[in-house]
C-alpha cells in the first residue's frame, strides 16, 4: 500500500516537473490570443478594418482597442467565430458585405508602371518595369489595394464564379415556413 | 448448380441497423430489354465524371476525334481519363451545366458527331491476363477511364490496388439496386451476366480474394435465377456465391452491404478495406470485362428512364455526354408534366434543373415524378423528440441531434455525432411525422464544412505569402541600410584619405605642435 502511495507520489511530482520544464523550454513567444484571432481573419490584408492587415487587427482586438465588428471581407461568419473565441456579443458588422472578387489587369491599357505589384499584399501580381503586369488569381485575395495605385485605372475586380468544388447546400429556410422539401435546389437559384 | 445452391442454404445473412420499406417500382421499367439510343449530334462530355482530379484536355479543339479516342488524361493518382464516346469533331471546350445538386457548369468537351460512330484503334485484349503482370491489367483499367458506376464514381483501378499492407480476403459484388425506381443493374444482370462475371473473374485475380459474395435484393428474382444459371456455366463457383438479400432500402449502400454479407462493421470515417473487404458494383465489373477483355475504354452505359411521367419507361445503352431530354425523347416524351426531373433515385437523387444536362458515367437513372408521385411535402412542424429517425437511420447516427445542432449552425457540434458517416439515405427524413426536411441540413452542415476548409486553406496561403512579402521587404529595407551605411563609411573613409595628405602637409608643417600630432593618431 504504502509503496503504491509512494510510486503514485513520485510519479505525480516527476510528471509536475516535466510539464513544468517544457512550459520554460518550449514556451511559444508572441501573443497566443492575438495568434487566435489572426487564425480567424480572412488574412484579405485589405486594411478595411483601419489596421493595415489583419495580424495588425488581431492585435487590437486581442488588446481591447478594436471592436469585432469591423473586417468586411470577413464577415458575419468572422464575427460570430470572434465572440465565441473571445466570449463576447456578438455585433452588427460595420461594414458592407461585398460578393467575392479576384482583380483583373486590362492587357491593352496597362503601361508596365510596377506600381500596382508594389501594392499587393500577397505578391499576387506579377510583372516588371515597363512589362503587362498580370494577377494570378488563385492567390488574389480582393483587397483591391492594387486599384489606387494605377495611373491608367486599368485594373478591375471581377467576381469569383462559383465553382462546384466550393458550392454549399442552402441552409434549409425556417421549418415552419418549409414548404418545398424537396426542391432546395430550385430556392438557390 | 446443386453446390451453389447448398452454399445458398449455409449462409447466415446478418441486419444492419434501421432502414425502411419502400415501394420498389421496379416493375415500371425493368419490363423490356436495354436498348440502344439513336446517336445524338451533339455528345457534350464532362471533362470530371469523377471523384478525384479533374482530367486534363490532350485534343485541339478542332481536331477530328474517334470513338474510344481518349480526348483527356488523368492529372493524378486518383483520377480517370475521359474518352470520345463517338466519332466526329471536337469543336470547344467550354462550360455546361452538368449533373450536379448545384445546377452550377463545369468544362465540358463538346463533340459534334458524324454518324459513322468509327471506333479509334483500340489496345489490344487481353485474354491472357492471368499469366499478365497485375500492374499491367489495373494500367488497362486505368486507361479505360472506369470508375464506380453505382453512384460514387470513385476510379476503379485505385480500388483495385489496396496495397500490400491490406488484406483483402472478400470481393463484394453490389447488386442490390436498394433504390425505388431504379432497374439498369438488374436489367444488366439479366442479360449480360456472362460478361459481369468475366469481370468479377478479373477483379478476382486482381485482388487475390479468397471469396466473392454477389449481393442481390430478393425483389429481382430474375435476376437472381439468371446470374445463378451463368455462375453455374463457370468454374468460378468454387470461390463465388449469389446471396438474395431481403429488400429493405437501404441494403445497396456500401457499409449496410458489407454487414448483411459478413456481418462486419466499417469503423466510422474508414473504407471497407480496413475490414479485409473491397465492393464493386455489377456495371462496374461489366466496364472491367470491356477494358481488359475487348480493349473497350467506358463510352457508354445503361440509364434506366421512368417515372409515371414517362410515356413507355426503360432502360437505355446510352453513349456518356447525351443530353438527358434526348433519353426522354427515346421514351415517347412525356405522359404528363412531371413535377420533377430528377438524376438518380427519388431517394438519393437531385433535381435535374435543365434536360439538356448529359448523361456522365456515374448517371444511372433519369426520373419524372408526376405531381401524384410525389407530393409536395406538407410543412415541417417542429420536432417532437419521438426518436423514429434514430430508429430507421441505417447509419446508427443520431439524426435529431444532428438535426438540433446543424440548424443552429454549430457545425462542431453536429460533427460530434458523426455526421460524415451520414450517407443521405433519407431514412430519417422519410419516417419524421413532422417533415422536417432532415436531410437537407445534413447535406448543408457538409457542404458548409468543407467550404470553410477551403476557405481556411485559402487564407493560409494568404497569410503566408504576406508574411514571405513583409520578410522580403524588410529584407530589402536591410540590405537598403547595409548599402546606405557602407556608402556612408566608404565617404567618410574617403574623406578622411583626402584629408590625411593634408594632415601631413599641415603637421609637416607645423611639427613643433605636439597636440594635434596626437590627436591625428
Ligand atoms: S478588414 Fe479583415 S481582411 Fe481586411 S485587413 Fe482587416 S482583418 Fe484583414
Ligand atoms: S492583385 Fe490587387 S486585389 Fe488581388 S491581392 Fe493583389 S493587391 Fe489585392
Ligand atoms: S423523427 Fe422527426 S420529429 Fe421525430 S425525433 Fe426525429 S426529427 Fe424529431
Ligand atoms: S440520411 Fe443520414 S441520418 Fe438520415 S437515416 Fe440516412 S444515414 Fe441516417
Amino acid at each position: 500500500m504504502l509503496t503504491a502511495i509512494l510510486a503514485i507520489a513520485a510519479l505525480a511530482v516527476l510528471f509536475g516537473l516535466m510539464l513544468g520544464y517544457s512550459a520554460i523550454r518550449f514556451h511559444v513567444e508572441g501573443d497566443p490570443i492575438a495568434d487566435q484571432i489572426d487564425s480567424l481573419l480572412p488574412q484579405t490584408q485589405c486594411g478595411q478594418c483601419g489596421h493595415p492587415g489583419c495580424r495588425p487587427y488581431a492585435e487590437a482586438v486581442a488588446r481591447g482597442d478594436d471592436d469585432i465588428n469591423k473586417c468586411a471581407p470577413g464577415g458575419e461568419a468572422t464575427i460570430l467565430a470572434m465572440a465565441d473565441l473571445l466570449g463576447r456579443e456578438p455585433v452588427a458588422l460595420d461594414a458592407e458585405e461585398k460578393l467575392p472578387a479576384v482583380a483583373f489587369i486590362d492587357p491593352e491599357r496597362c503601361i508596365g508602371c510596377t506600381l500596382c505589384l508594389q501594392n499587393c499584399p500577397v505578391d499576387a501580381i506579377v510583372g516588371a518595369a515597363k512589362q503587362l503586369h498580370g494577377i494570378l488569381s488563385k492567390e488574389c485575395t480582393g483587397c483591391e489595394l492594387c486599384l489606387p495605385p494605377c495611373p491608367v485605372n486599368c485594373i478591375s475586380m471581377v467576381p469569383v464564379t462559383e465553382e462546384i468544388s466550393g458550392w454549399r447546400w442552402p441552409f434549409p429556410s425556417t421549418p415552419l415556413k418549409e414548404t418545398a422539401k424537396s426542391q432546395p435546389e430550385r430556392a438557390a437559384a | 448448380m446443386a453446390v451453389a445452391h447448398s452454399l445458398i442454404a449455409n449462409r447466415r445473412l446478418w441486419t444492419f441497423h434501421g432502414g425502411i420499406h419502400i415501394p420498389d417500382e421496379k416493375s415500371l421499367s425493368n419490363g423490356a430489354p436495354i436498348a440502344p439510343i439513336a446517336l445524338p449530334s451533339r455528345l457534350v462530355v464532362p471533362l470530371q465524371q469523377h471523384i478525384g482530379a479533374p482530367a486534363r484536355v490532350i485534343v485541339a479543339v478542332g481536331e477530328r476525334v474517334l470513338k474510344g479516342q481518349m480526348i483527356a488524361e488523368p492529372t493524378g493518382l486518383v483520377s480517370a481519363p475521359v474518352h470520345a464516346p463517338s466519332s466526329g469533331t471536337l469543336v470547344a471546350i467550354e462550360s455546361h451545366p452538368i449533373p450536379h445538386p448545384s445546377g452550377l457548369m463545369a468544362p465540358c468537351a463538346i463533340i459534334e458527331t458524324d454518324g459513322e460512330d468509327a471506333w479509334a484503334e483500340l489496345p489490344p485484349p487481353m485474354t491472357d491476363y492471368p499469366q499478365l503482370d497485375p500492374e499491367l491489367i489495373r494500367e488497362r483499367i486505368r486507361w479505360a477511364g472506369v470508375v464506380g458506376m453505382g453512384g460514387a464514381s470513385f476510379p476503379t483501378s485505385v480500388k483495385l490496388s489496396p496495397g500490400t499492407d491490406r488484406h483483402i480476403h472478400t470481393l463484394i459484388i453490389n447488386g442490390a439496386e436498394c433504390e425505388p425506381y431504379i432497374s439498369c443493374d438488374d436489367r444488366l444482370m439479366r442479360e449480360r451476366s456472362g460478361h459481369i462475371f468475366e469481370g468479377v473473374r478479373i477483379m478476382h485475380h486482381l485482388l487475390g480474394v479468397k471469396q466473392v459474395l454477389i449481393g442481390i435484393e430478393d425483389n429481382k428474382p430474375e435476376a437472381i435465377e439468371e446470374m445463378r444459371l451463368a455462375l453455374a456455366e463457370t468454374d468460378m463457383h468454387t470461390y463465388t456465391e449469389i446471396v438474395p438479400i431481403p429488400t429493405l432500402y437501404p441494403s445497396g449502400g456500401e457499409k449496410q452491404l458489407i454487414r448483411i454479407l459478413t456481418g462486419k462493421e466499417v469503423p466510422t470515417k474508414g473504407i471497407p478495406a480496413q475490414v479485409g473487404i473491397v465492393c464493386q458494383n455489377v456495371g462496374t465489373a461489366a466496364a472491367v470485362a470491356d477494358a481488359v477483355l475487348e480493349g473497350r475504354p467506358l463510352v457508354s452505359r445503361v440509364v434506366t428512364v421512368t417515372g409515371r411521367a414517362i410515356a413507355n419507361p426503360r432502360n437505355l445503352e446510352v453513349p456518356i455526354g447525351t443530353p438527358a431530354s434526348d433519353l426522354i425523347a427515346h421514351c415517347g416524351g412525356y405522359r404528363e408534366t412531371p413535377r420533377k426531373l430528377v438524376c438518380g433515385g427519388p431517394m438519393m437523387g437531385f433535381a435535374l434543373r435543365d434536360a439538356d444536362t448529359p448523361i456522365t458515367k456515374a448517371t444511372n437513372c433519369v426520373l419524372a415524378l408526376t405531381p401524384e408521385e410525389s407530393p409536395a411535402p406538407g410543412p415541417a412542424l417542429a420536432c417532437i423528440r419521438c426518436g423514429r429517425c434514430a430508429q430507421a437511420c441505417p447509419a446508427n447516427l443520431l439524426p435529431q441531434q444532428m438535426y438540433w445542432h446543424a440548424r443552429a449552425k454549430d457545425l462542431d457540434r453536429v460533427q460530434d455525432y458523426n455526421l460524415f458517416d451520414c450517407i443521405e439515405c433519407g431514412c430519417c427524413a422519410q419516417v419524421c411525422p413532422s417533415h422536417i426536411p432532415l436531410v437537407q441540413y445534413y447535406r448543408y452542415a457538409k457542404t458548409e464544412i468543407w467550404s470553410r476548409e477551403q476557405e481556411k486553406r485559402k487564407s493560409e496561403q494568404a497569410r503566408a505569402r504576406h508574411a514571405a512579402k513583409q520578410a522580403r521587404l524588410e529584407r530589402q529595407e536591410q540590405e537598403r541600410q547595409a548599402k546606405l551605411r557602407k556608402q556612408k563609411e566608404a565617404l567618410a573613409a574617403k574623406a578622411k584619405a583626402q584629408a590625411k595628405p593634408e594632415t601631413a602637409a599641415k603637421q609637416q608643417a607645423s611639427a613643433a605642435s605636439p597636440t594635434e600630432t596626437a590627436n591625428d593618431s
